[in-house]
């Protein structure tokens, strides 16, 4: 794998995949993983799921293969040249996370702080700001038959999760669809993630907690304007405020999966749904049928045409 | 002289702030004038990052030569010695006990940051 570099705006056009799907949730261990790997366990035929979860990447943990490729990820970070630098300070003014600090001499540069926008190197008129590649973390690639599983690990110590998924979804290839595991909430990490999807499925649990998140959840991505419908993981337990709520907003309910103890023994053993309970196969293999098909995700149904039960 | 003192008031009785970067204001006491001068740090403690680096930059800027506050971290430090600004820590209560212990040669200036920065940088 060559050297990875963050793109800033996703990848172009050309090397789009027909399908990408984005699997999210306000609240944190909702079932996010469970639910992406499932569904690439079922697609079929060959597909991508990328683990956008760059500060605890997990899905690895269920495809039990080597790394085939790896690459770094970047980002540039300033170097002052001080023959150059007249210490105007317009550097320091312009970076809004203080990396770059001018005191009326050279500037003193902090680049743990940098968000590697490169705007200190654009506005500096006496060129004396050069750019240096900064390591922040790895993208990791594995293959188990039809499965290409790429995932991103941020270095220790490192804050950047954005631009380090960019350099995961920088990986998508055009020939298949992809799936893309994000973080949990609904902050930057999440926005950057979800961003380009055609479709995203809203992993909750019909509990108090879940719906307090679920709502943030359901904000953002409508402030994003990318159509979604909603997953209960743990059918059961709580309440029926979640379907209450979805009832109301005319949110579809694509797929319930109960509250089954034989799920939570599988998933303690590192294994997929699909593979240790065949009889949950055929509702997930639903579910892709209806994602991978764009038209039918796009148009406006009723909850009851659209649901499916595990 | 000017000397810096961070603070979560608006006068020399006001507490002594332990935190540097994030104090939600700055006192300035001018030892020539004995008159004081207060100064919002908004921009400090709402800042997502580099409140530290902020904050110094802005003592750098009021022309102080001294700070006396609770603790500074590594890159606050880096500038305020970029500055030539000498930093005092102190547990006194309020900003007058530390300006009266600085005058009476009871604090010691540091010589390096006395706490790590976030995420142990």
């Amino acid at each position: 794998m060559s050297l990875l570099k963050p793109s800033f705006g996703g990848p172009p056009p050309s090397s789009r995949p027909e399908m990408i799907l984005g699997v999210a949730s306000g609240k944190g261990g909702t079932g996010k993983t469970t639910v992406a790997l499932n569904l690439a366990k079922v697609a079929g035929s060959p597909i991508q799921l990328l683990d956008c979860d760059v500060e605890a990447p997990n899905a690895h943990l269920f495809v039990n293969r080597p790394v085939t490729r790896q690459g770094t990820v970047t980002i540039p970070v300033p170097e002052i040249d001080p023959t150059r630098c007249d210490g105007c300070g317009k550097c320091s003014q312009f970076c809004q996370f203080h990396a770059i600090v001018s005191l009326g001499t050279t500037p003193l540069v902090f680049p743990e702080l940098c968000h590697g926008c490169g705007g200190c190197a654009m506005i500096c008129s006496r060129r004396a700001i050069r750019e240096r590649a900064r390591r922040i973390g790895v993208v990791e690639e594995r293959r188990d038959g039809n499965l290409t599983l790429v995932q991103g690990r941020l270095d220790v110590g490192v804050a950047l999760a954005t631009p380090l998924i960019r350099g995961v979804k920088a990986v998508l290839q055009p020939d298949s669809p992809a799936i893309l595991d994000s973080p949990p909430g609904t902050s930057c990490p999440v926005v950057t993630t979800l961003l380009g999807t055609d479709f995203v499925l809203l992993v909750t649990e019909p509990t108090r907690f879940g719906l307090h998140d679920l709502t943030l959840a359901v904000a953002m991505v409508r402030e994003l304007q990318i159509p979604f419908g909603v997953v209960i993981n743990r059918l059961g337990v709580g309440d029926e405020r979640v379907h209450r709520f979805c009832r109301e907003q005319d949110i579809p309910i694509l797929l319930e999966i109960p509250d089954d103890r034989r799920i939570a023994e599988a998933y303690a053993r590192g294994q997929i749904i699909v593979d240790a309970l065949p009889e949950y196969r055929r509702p997930f293999e639903a579910l892709w049928g209806l994602l991978s098909h764009r038209s039918c995700v796009g148009r406006k149904d009723s909850d009851a045409d659209l649901r499916l039960r595990a | 002289m000017k000397i810096a003192f961070t603070s979560s008031g608006k006068s020399l009785s006001a507490p002594l702030e332990g935190r540097f970067g994030r104090a939600p204001k700055i006192i300035v006491f001018d030892t020539e004038t004995e008159s004081t001068e207060v100064l919002d740090n908004r921009a400090g403690t709402e800042a997502a990052q580099g409140a530290g680096t902020q904050t110094a930059e802005k003592l750098a800027r009021l022309g102080a030569e001294r700070v006396v506050t609770g603790h500074c971290g590594p890159k606050a430090f880096r500038v305020l010695q970029a500055a030539g600004i000498q930093v005092f820590t102190s547990e006194s209560t309020t900003v007058a006990e530390a300006l009266h212990a600085l005058q009476s040669g009871r604090l010691t200036a540091l010589q390096a940051a006395d706490v790590e920065g976030p995420w142990g940088q």
